[in-house]
């Protein structure tokens, strides 16, 4: 079988890698590049690098961030924030990313999960839906990292985003996005079983016993991370080390 | 010098970097000529069987590609969807492979054990042979897969390395001078920096 998956997640910002809270009040982190490679060193099983301002500005400075971490970082890519058609998902894979992430685009035009898809295979399609809780049971999709609301049901767009092609689902609850209290089990969850593509859980994580919640409770197929690595609170390392002790199959390094 | 063929299936560009890291020249190419001067080549790819066969005949790389193979038996390391055009045919589609090596390719069926496809992710690999492009491979060895058909050789003894998913599929072979992995080298970090450092070395 294979592993579950532990992802760096890098947020950017024009050239710096930042952390949000609720994918708002950003602080500049530093060179996303020395992180990746970091990160890299450390043994992620992938990194996500997500700009969380381009949809607001319609332009994303991602593409030489890209370049630049395709010479030393040797595991999967996935590439997000501002990716508005297809000659966008080109000039990404182009640099060097294996996969992209669209949020704001497909939501507006779904027909674009399947224009990717079908351009360039579902594998590289992730769906990224960044979903806020809105009664029991119920998530809301949110736009333009977390600002918009778009008044669709988080699990009926997983299940017609992978309709209409995509081959992976991230799913980032801006509920729990840096706030460190861990992720949010029962939307993973929701999400997980609704489809049978890989989800990969972002937003929350806090201590080791929250990513075992995910992966035992929440079927997570990957699990992100972000500020905690950032500030080294945790290394890949020590993760896959309590993941593997809790008997969950993880990739050693 | 190590040629990796450009025929427009996915981005060729991570090979590059990861052989550039290990310290051996290569280059990309859609060139026949440069092609059939080739003394090692990966072929590399991510995307659909017959979509693969149509770029490398319309880029007239067919008749260099057999003639470097087939008559000059040159290393040749198919990843992925080059893997599966080694094969005689695949059931993602029409047309017929370039027959390297007698195996064909075949779908994954999820039935009823909640498999997910495509099968995406990291696996590990058991070895059938030790030697050439699996020499000195950890134990624990890791690979990144992404795919939906698999390759099954007809020969037992073409078979290099096997991985489990649902089932025992074939994740690497050898015929002769004739490699293919269905994992990538390029994105499985120490490990598939080991086997392309074998195939430029030992290949």
């Amino acid at each position: 079988m294979t592993s579950v998956r532990l992802i760096a997640r890098l947020d950017i910002k024009g050239p710096n890698l930042i952390k949000g809270v609720h994918l708002e009040g950003l602080r500049v982190m530093g060179d996303p590049q020395e992180h990746a490679r970091r990160y890299y060193e450390q043994g992620a099983d992938e990194l996500i690098y997500m700009d969380i301002v381009a949809s607001l500005y319609g332009r994303s400075k991602l593409t030489e961030i890209v370049r630049r971490a395709a010479h030393d970082v040797f595991v999967p890519m996935t590439v997000g924030g501002g990716i508005r058609n297809v000659d966008d998902v080109r000039d990404l894979l182009r640099a060097g990313a294996d996969k992209v992430a669209i949020n704001t685009a497909v939501v507006r035009r779904p027909e674009l999960i399947t224009e990717v898809a079908r351009r360039f295979g579902s594998q590289c399609m992730v769906l990224s839906i960044e979903a806020k809780r809105q009664a029991p049971g119920r998530w809301e999709v949110y736009t333009d990292c977390g600002r918009e609301r778009s008044g669709v049901d988080a699990l009926e767009w997983a299940r017609r985003g992978v309709d209409l092609g995509a081959g992976e689902i991230l799913v980032t609850s801006i509920d729990r996005e840096g706030t460190r209290s861990g992720f949010d089990i029962e939307l993973t969850r929701a999400v997980a079983t609704a489809v049978r593509v890989p989800v990969i859980a972002s937003g929350g994580y806090g201590e080791p016993k929250h990513l075992l919640e995910v992966i035992q409770d929440g079927a997570a197929d990957a699990v992100a991370f972000a500020d905690a690595l950032h500030y080294g609170r945790a290394a890949i390392g020590e993760l896959r080390e309590h993941a593997q002790r809790a008997g969950i199959n993880v990739r050693m390094t | 010098m190590i040629t990796i063929v450009d025929y427009n299936m996915g981005n060729s560009g991570s090979i590059r970097n990861m052989l550039k890291k290990l310290g051996f020249d290569s280059q990309i190419t859609s060139d026949p000529r440069r092609v059939a001067a080739a003394g090692k080549l990966i072929l590399p790819g991510v995307g659909a069987f017959d979509a693969g066969m149509e770029n490398l005949e319309r880029g007239g790389l067919i008749p260099v590609l057999n003639e470097r193979v087939l008559a000059a038996r040159i290393p040749v390391l198919g990843i992925c969807l080059g893997m599966h055009l080694m094969s005689r045919s695949s059931a993602e589609g029409e047309r017929q492979g370039l027959g390297w090596i007698d195996a064909e390719a075949v779908r994954f069926h999820p039935g009823g054990n909640a498999l997910k496809v495509p099968h995406m992710g990291w696996n590990g690999v058991t070895a059938m042979r030790s030697e050439t492009l699996v020499q000195d491979l950890p134990v624990d060895s890791r690979f990144y897969f992404v795919h939906s058909y698999f390759i099954r050789c007809r020969r037992e003894a073409d078979v290099l390395l096997t991985t489990s998913y649902g089932g025992v599929f074939h994740s690497a072979f050898q015929c002769d001078n004739v490699w293919g992995v269905q994992f990538h080298p390029e994105k499985s970090h120490k490990f598939g920096m080991r086997l392309l450092k074998n195939f430029a070395e030992r290949c």
